[in-house]
């Protein structure tokens, strides 16, 4: 089974069939409203397929990947409001909350994302330039482990903050209410599936790289590195260039989730890319199984999915529930769902192997 | 004369509030690699142990100092259930440890808030501690000041201890070299609890010295951990000399950004700081026995 | 021909004002197995760390004209100088061919990286025979005994072509077989490099040593062929203890 996944034939077989999970069934069987939080879940799993690369094979607990997830999602907000404001006053008006703020001018920062060619540079380059540089920086020095853990989270935390304090990015309120993405109305239910298949179709494109890195020798290298990062040195490697590519694709990966995520559900704040919504990340790529491909998506999905069903009616044992699956899958289950068959396998070995020496015993 | 001694004071006074979050973190992490993120729920269990104290005895000063020690013991209490049941486990996974002890910060905040309720509480300032004390030309109050003192006694009882007594002698030498502490005689498994006692009580009382500047909520402890976790990080391993000038030197730091900026860019400032620090000495945050190259 | 491929000058290694190593002069040249012994604490390890940049020091260590004081743990390994840990340190999680693989690659770009490995390399494949792990190629390298491990990091060493190897007590915890096949390899490596080795093991050294210095706290002892060092009755006196060095002495005499 495992040896057929691993073919070329597998893996086309695998992509195809999410391909019809995705545009196919899911399409069929779902609202255009429970289509619209499908995409939304699915968001979260890009994110969670870029911390499974970086955390899962290369070591890396990312606990800051908030901050590059809402960099994707502010920098796609400032564009889509930029258009609102286009569509209502023309060239050059403020949008419509920075009115209500009594901002009359428009921050020079905010001009170049009127156009959409710049927007969706930014979206790719701006949070992987910032990954690489700050790896660079932490990862050179051989800052690791749990000191890597620590800044990433209080990036997010200091990232969170500074974009309280920025009136012109919206506050504590962050961005919301947008009309226009890329010229077609968001409300509009054919534009809204269409926003589905980008997401879906971006899930699998991400998977797709996911998939080549893994399996390229870089792969192996970073795995190398995960393990013993300091022999990987002594074999001529520079360590942190391999750490700073993971860390990087990770971080691109969670700006585009971010960047989709602001059209599929209509809101961006502080609220959403701070300390605890960026742990929770990990929550889902821990469920699933850190160092898989699928695992990731499929735990993403799942918690989720289990997050809407749950916390509206119950709050409270949701919370419970949420802090549970934290203790019991890491400290019992540290390969996720995914080590689940494998763990019963060598269950099953050791008594097959056991009942004969009992036989004679 | 204001624009000096304000913003050093400042400093002084978010340094102390940063020491006492962050000391016991200095012991359980800085000492034993344990990174144990529901620390701040232990802060805020002593928030609440305030709370409570106030709640039975009344007078607010009285409550105060009952409450101090009461906070050590819940917070110690706390520690040692968690070390026994969870930590032990996980020794060699820090990371894992890391993210497990974060779930059980969030069943802790949500006992809190199914107990006392989401909004936050109000703890009273006992009558002593209320307005302020005139220091060169500027107006401080009373409650930093305590704050201070209170942190400089818990710095000064942690190194007595640390130093002068049996117990302390073992902490030292299992952190110093565990094997060898082990062949000494010295059961390392009980100093490790031993140890994260100590810490997790430290947590209690810093949760207990809160309530005078803070509001007391299930979220208390959160908003504290990351920013001591940056205290042992800049301060380095296994010092309480670091954390106590990391501490000092960053609640400064965020003093002097603030009054040149807003209070949210300080925080990105001292960041930013951090991460050009550990440029120039990340000595203390790796160490490397090349024989095993474990 | 030049056979001198590395040079030591006056290195000194201090922690916290200790002197680890204190003014070592050491020459390993190709076609030799050159043993570095001495008793705990005489600075072997030390030397070897400083040598592949790990730890810093004060002096000269010079590869084949370049000098290799400051320079990056990755760089000198570039250079061709491989080093082996005492416990033995290969990738568990990946196989004996990923490991090789990925010693051997140092040198490859971006591009090369980015793509899945079609085959393995020549040099991949002629390591693994000759250090006798070619039937366990697709193995887990976590799942090898200890001594295959060691000839696993050796051959690391050998594809990623470095000529300067440095093995810290390669043969620590092997049985008899497995200290003999260790000692050919040795052997027959050293044909076109430099080997030297850190090592307690006396018999083992002088099975296979062509050169002997003897480190004792910090300082060269004694330095020679085999006999001129066991000879030598100050190395038997630190090293083996005065006693020990006389029965010693006596073997070697007889």
């Amino acid at each position: 089974m495992s040896k057929f996944l691993q073919s070329r034939l597998g893996t086309w077989s695998g992509f195809a069939a999410a391909a019809l999970v995705l545009f196919g069934l899911a399409p069929l069987v779902l609202s255009g409203f429970r289509l619209g939080l499908f995409a939304q879940f699915i968001c979260y799993a890009i994110v969670a397929v870029g911390i499974g690369l970086a955390w899962g094979r290369g070591g890396m607990l990312t606990l800051g990947q908030g901050v590059f997830f809402g960099m994707g999602a502010y920098l796609m907000a400032m564009h889509l409001k930029m258009a609102d404001a286009e569509f209502r006053g023309g060239p050059g008006s403020v949008p419509d909350f920075m009115e209500l703020a009594g901002i009359r001018e428009l921050p020079a920062y905010w001009a170049p994302f009127a156009s959409p060619v710049f927007t969706v540079a930014a979206i790719l380059i701006l949070p992987t330039a910032v990954a690489v540089l700050l790896g660079l920086a932490v990862f050179k020095r051989r800052v690791k482990g749990a000191y890597f853990a620590i800044l990433s989270q209080a990036l997010a935390g200091a990232f969170a903050i500074l974009l309280i304090g920025q009136q012109s990015l919206g506050g504590f309120n962050g961005l919301s209410y947008f009309r226009y993405f890329f010229g077609f109305t968001i409300n509009d239910p054919v534009n809204q599936r269409m926003l589905y298949f980008i997401t879906a179709a971006a899930l699998l494109g991400v998977v797709a790289v996911a998939l080549q890195l893994r399996r390229s020798r870089y792969g192996e290298l970073l795995v190398a590195v995960r393990d013993a990062e300091e022999r990987v040195r002594f074999l001529g490697y520079d360590a942190a260039n391999v750490k700073v590519v993971a860390y990087a694709v990770a971080a691109l990966f969670a700006s585009i989730a971010g960047a989709l995520f602001v059209p599929v559900v209509g809101i961006i704040s502080p609220a959403s890319v701070g300390i605890v919504p960026s742990i929770m990340f990990i929550l889902g790529v821990a469920i699933g199984g850190r160092a898989t491909l699928v695992g990731p998506v499929v735990g993403a999905l799942a918690v989720a999915w289990a997050q809407t069903a749950l916390s509206e009616q119950f709050p409270s044992a949701w919370t419970y529930a949420q802090g549970l699956l934290f203790v019991l899958v890491i400290a019992l289950l540290p390969g996720g769902i995914a080590s689940i068959p494998a763990l019963a396998k060598r269950l099953k070995k050791t008594r097959t192997a056991s009942t004969p020496a009992e036989a004679t015993a | 004369m204001d624009v000096i001694v304000g913003p050093l004071f400042t400093g002084l006074s978010t340094g102390s509030i940063l020491l006492l979050a962050a000391l016991g973190l200095s012991l359980t992490f800085g000492q034993m690699g344990v990174i144990n993120m529901a620390h701040g729920e232990f802060i805020m269990a002593g928030t609440y142990t305030a709370y409570l104290t106030q709640q039975l005895v009344g007078d607010a000063g009285v409550s105060l100092l009952i409450a101090l020690p009461f906070g050590f013991a819940v917070g110690g209490a706390m520690g040692l259930i968690l070390e026994a049941l969870l930590i032990r486990h996980l020794y060699h996974r820090p990371l894992d440890t890391l993210l497990a002890t974060f779930g059980v910060g969030l069943i802790l905040q949500q006992v809190a808030r199914d107990i006392f309720g989401a909004p936050a509480v109000n703890v009273t300032v006992p009558e002593a501690l209320r307005g302020g004390v005139d220091i060169l030309g500027t107006t401080v109050p009373k409650t930093r000041l305590f704050i201070m003192a209170l942190a400089v006694v818990a710095v000064v009882a942690v190194t007595l201890v640390l130093r002068f007594t049996p117990a302390g002698r073992r902490i030292r030498a299992v952190v110093g070299n565990r094997d060898l502490a082990e062949t000494a005689g010295i059961s390392s498994r009980r100093v490790d609890a031993g140890t994260f006692f100590i810490g997790s009580g430290l947590a209690g009382v810093a949760g207990v010295a809160l309530t005078l500047i803070g509001s007391t909520s299930p979220t208390t402890g959160q908003s504290y951990l990351v920013d001591a976790f940056l205290v042992v990080v800049a301060g380095g391993l296994g010092r309480i000399k670091g954390a106590v000038v990391a501490a000092v030197a960053l609640g400064a730091l965020q003093a002097v950004f603030e009054t040149y900026s807003t209070a949210s860019l300080a925080k990105v400032g001292v960041f930013v700081v951090i991460v050009v620090f550990l440029q120039l000495r990340p000595q203390g945050l790796f160490t490397l026995r090349t024989r095993s190259l474990a | 021909m030049n056979d001198i491929a590395l040079t030591c000058t006056d290195v000194q290694v201090a922690f916290d004002g200790f002197k680890a190593v204190d003014g070592v002069d050491l020459t390993l040249r190709r076609g030799e197995v050159h043993f570095l012994i001495g008793p705990n604490g005489a600075g072997k390890t030390t030397l070897v760390d400083a040598v592949t940049g790990l730890t810093p020091y004060t002096g000269s260590v010079v590869k084949d004209g370049t000098e290799l004081r400051g320079k990056k743990v990755h760089h000198i390994a570039r250079a061709g100088v491989g080093r082996t840990f005492q416990t033995a340190a290969v990738f568990d999680n990946l196989t004996v061919a990923q490991n090789l693989d990925i010693a051997a690659g140092a040198a490859r770009g971006p591009w090369t990286l980015l793509r899945r490995r079609k085959h393995l390399p020549e040099s991949v494949v002629d390591t693994m025979k000759r250090i006798g792990l070619a039937e366990h190629a697709d193995r887990a390298a976590g799942t090898l005994a200890h001594g295959q491990k060691q000839w696993l990091e050796i051959g690391m060493l050998l594809v990623g072509d470095a000529d300067v190897l440095l093995l810290d007590e390669p043969i620590a915890g092997m049985g008899h077989e497995e200290r003999e096949t260790t000692g050919a390899l040795l052997r027959d490596i050293a044909g076109e490099r430099a080997v030297a080795v850190v090592e307690h093991d006396m018999d083992f050294m002088r099975a296979n040593a062509s050169r002997v210095t003897v480190l004792h706290a910090g300082s060269v002892l004694a330095a020679g062929g085999v006999d001129e060092v066991s000879a030598d009755p100050r190395v038997q006196e630190v090293y083996l203890g005065a006693e020990r060095g006389k029965e010693t002495a006596d073997a070697a005499a007889a």
